[in-house]
């Protein structure tokens, strides 16, 4: 066989090779982790009453200068009990956690925090869900890091982790604390 | 015959209608078109809790909102493109379950044509290589009695 034909004999058995390498690779990757289309965005305006109390809130929250965290949570989601540990404990170490009261009613806020405790220095209530949309939120828990400018600069879809919270969340604020 | 006595059954399997998926809601749009419209928009939606079914499809909370929102956006008259652009502006392309042709997807998009374009090449290559080989001596001295014959 001359050089060319050997080339073209073999380059479909290198194609495939070159597939099984990539497939192989591409096993590892979780398909629930999707790129979020408003990182590096302003939390987009919204206007939403406050648990417990008679003032509303905006997205001039998330610009007075702090990063803050936003925690997406329900209390008929179980997941968001099994995170609320580390959520709590993040708060204890002096992290700033927005609640997002996610297709809740107020009352079952409160009952939800009043059994686990509250981590959250405010707690938007968005009953209908509608303007969770706008923050491109596929479901609870979800946890937002917002720089102090109020600029989203990281999102995490599903339970928080220990891992998560040491791999990205705390070299994140620890960074964005420093800037 | 026994195989007569089937016939009626096997006509009874034809008469069975496709099942046909439409987004079910205690609140459709009034207005038919309308709600044809928002249906169209919806399975062009992919439904990100579950990925790989449209928002039509899903029994998801999220889905149900989602069609909720395009119904809205319709009856305040929106084209189906501003629909589907304010949702990509949120959730990104992903969203949508026909990829856009953009730099990112060009390879996606290219891929069938290019190896269309490499086959036929190859083929052609081939062609062309066995046209241009040339005679052996035999065959030669085999042409040239042929033609010495016939001429």
């Amino acid at each position: 066989m001359s050089g060319l034909q050997r080339l073209i004999v073999l380059a479909p058995l290198a194609l495939l090779f070159g597939l099984v390498a990539i497939f192989a690779l591409q096993l590892d990757d979780d398909p629930s982790i999707l790129p979020s289309a408003l990182i590096g965005q302003p939390v987009p305006a919204f206007d939403l009453p406050v648990l417990q109390q008679d003032a509303r809130a905006t997205d001039s929250l998330f610009k007075t200068g702090t990063p803050k965290l936003i925690n997406v949570f329900a209390s008929w989601c179980q997941p968001c009990r099994i995170e609320h540990s580390l959520v709590s404990d993040l708060a204890a170490e002096g992290v700033e956690i927005v609640g997002w009261g996610y297709k809740d009613t107020p009352a079952g806020i409160t009952r939800f925090l009043a059994e686990l405790g509250n981590p959250y220095s405010h707690v938007v209530l968005d009953e209908s869900g509608q303007t969770a949309i706008d923050l491109g939120v596929y479901g609870a828990p979800e946890t937002y890091v917002v720089d102090a400018e109020g600029i989203i600069r990281y999102r995490h879809v599903g339970v928080l982790t220990q891992e998560v919270i040491d791999r990205d969340l705390r070299p994140l604020l620890q960074s964005l604390a420093e800037a | 015959m026994r195989i007569f006595r089937a016939i009626p059954l096997i006509a009874i399997l034809f008469m069975a209608t496709p099942a046909q998926a439409v987004g079910v809601d205690a609140e459709v749009l009034k207005d038919p078109a309308q709600e044809a419209l928002a249906q169209n928009v919806m399975a062009q939606l992919r439904c990100l809790v579950c990925q790989n079914q449209s928002i039509v499809d899903s029994d998801a909370p999220l889905a149900a909102d989602l069609r909720g929102l395009v119904r809205k956006r319709i009856a305040d008259g929106d084209t189906p493109q501003q629909v589907k652009d304010y949702l990509v502006a949120r959730y990104g392309d992903w969203v949508l379950l026909k990829p856009p042709v953009k730099s990112n997807t060009l390879l996606l998009w290219g891929a069938p044509l290019g190896i269309l374009v490499l086959g036929a090449g190859g083929i052609l290559a081939a062609r062309m290589r066995r046209g241009a080989a040339p005679l052996s001596d035999e065959d030669t001295a085999a042409a040239d009695a042929l033609l010495e014959r016939d001429g």
